[in-house]
């Protein structure tokens, strides 16, 4: 084959790349207007795999939550069966976080947990690839890996990791913790899977503070929520695409 | 004394090979007897008439099919039941304690000490099933797991039992 057949024969397949893509979109679109597809996301069968059609994140609307209250932090400690202590070194998946802008006084209270990063800090400095992005958004540390070297931990610019010092008993069957590794929330992903549709924390929230929903679904309640209201990614700055994002601060 | 012909000494011979073949198959009853009984003694907690997979193939094979499994549902959220750790638990949690470890007369522990290999699951995992789950999972007809669990078995595909056989 000559060189100039070579290109015409490499060009081809480009089109013919770009024709099954286009006609993959094409179906896409095609299924999307109909609302059952977001049923289907959210019973997906045991055994498929996660996709990267959904994107889970959370939205939290800091205008209505409360100074104080810690709801959606006790049910994240019961959910994943945490033990709350009063060690410095204790886990905490998510923790309430008070802004004040000393210039005006204006206070916001917010609860601050992973960020799940499209583009995640923990799991580029991770030496085992125990730090992980599953396909649907959701940071994860594989504890079979984590050698618990904690990079992760530093890496991270939200303090949303802990290490686990001591021995634990009594986890939650759904939630294998353990000493020696690094964790952080999951987004309940046990929850996900299962089909439950929300977290823990968003559960808990009396003040409807919390919204969890699929970001890639533009007719979930989170994308129409966010494509009618401002927020904003903590340190958005850092262009990690955040997974949470935040109303009214 | 008389030599023996070729008739005599194949009629001794035939004699003999029933002699031993009688003695080795007491001797397999006896074995075999005596493993069981050790096993039923070291082993509580089973629920239901079979495992997963056949009980040869899950003595050999379980760890494979656990790690498979634990990889599968880490990084890609499968999770059928048919080799997941928690359904382990949910069926072999002794009705003593509720648990899979804790002395060598549970599932886990005993067959592993007696083999002398270590045994971290449960550095992580819960060795109690959950508080709600049925009853009975295997043999009980309440949903849940139980029926995830059945269901996956019909499913499953059983060359791995053939292949263990061979």
């Amino acid at each position: 084959m000559s060189e100039q057949e070579k290109q015409t024969t490499i060009e081809n397949e480009g089109r013919r790349g770009f024709v099954a893509a286009g006609v993959a979109a094409a179906a896409g679109l095609a299924i999307a207007p109909g609302v059952t597809l977001l049923d289907v996301a959210h019973a997906r069968p045991a055994d498929q795999p996660a996709s990267s059609k959904n994107r889970w994140g959370l939205l939290i609307d800091s205008t209505k939550c409360k100074t104080g209250c810690n709801d959606c932090v006790n049910a994240c400690f019961t959910e994943n069966a945490i033990k709350q202590g009063d060690k410095e070194t204790d886990s905490q998946w998510i923790r309430k976080v008070e802004l004040k802008d000393l210039r005006t006084g204006h206070t916001a209270s917010l609860p601050m947990m992973c960020q799940h990063c499209a583009h995640p800090p923990c799991v580029d400095v991770c030496p085992t690839g125990a730090s992980f992005k599953r396909a649907d958004g959701i940071v994860l540390v594989d504890r079979h890996i984590c050698i618990g070297c904690r990079y992760c931990m530093m890496a991270c610019p939200y303090k949303a990791r802990s290490f686990v010092h001591e021995e634990l008993h009594d986890q939650n069957p759904d939630v294998p913790r353990g000493m020696g590794c690094v964790e952080a929330c999951t987004l309940c992903v046990h929850k996900i899977d299962r089909g439950d549709g929300t977290t823990a924390c968003a559960q808990a929230c009396k003040e409807g503070a919390i919204l969890f929903g699929d970001l890639n679904d533009p007719e979930s309640e989170i994308s129409k929520r966010l494509a009618t209201y401002a927020s904003t990614e903590v340190r958005a700055d850092l262009r990690l695409d955040t997974g949470v994002r935040y109303q009214g601060i | 004394m008389r030599i023996p012909t070729i008739k005599t000494m194949g009629t001794w011979l035939a004699s003999l090979a029933v002699v031993l073949a009688v003695g080795v198959s007491s001797l397999a009853i006896a074995d075999g007897g005596a493993k069981s009984a050790k096993e039923k003694a070291m082993l509580e907690g089973v629920k239901g008439d079979k495992c997963v997979m056949p009980t040869e193939d899950m003595r050999r094979n379980h760890m494979k099919y656990l790690k498979h499994h634990r990889d599968e549902t880490m990084h890609q959220g499968i999770r059928t039941t048919q080799f997941s750790l928690k359904g382990c638990v949910e069926c072999h949690a002794s009705p003593k304690n509720n648990s899979v470890i804790g002395t060598n007369d549970n599932f886990c522990q005993g067959c592993h000490a007696y083999a002398a290999v270590k045994l971290d699951c449960f550095e992580c995992h819960s060795t109690k099933p959950k508080a709600n789950a049925a009853f009975h999972p295997i043999a009980g007809q309440a949903p849940g797991l139980a029926a995830d669990m059945r269901k996956d078995m019909a499913a499953a595909p059983q060359t791995n039992a053939a292949g263990a056989a061979q």
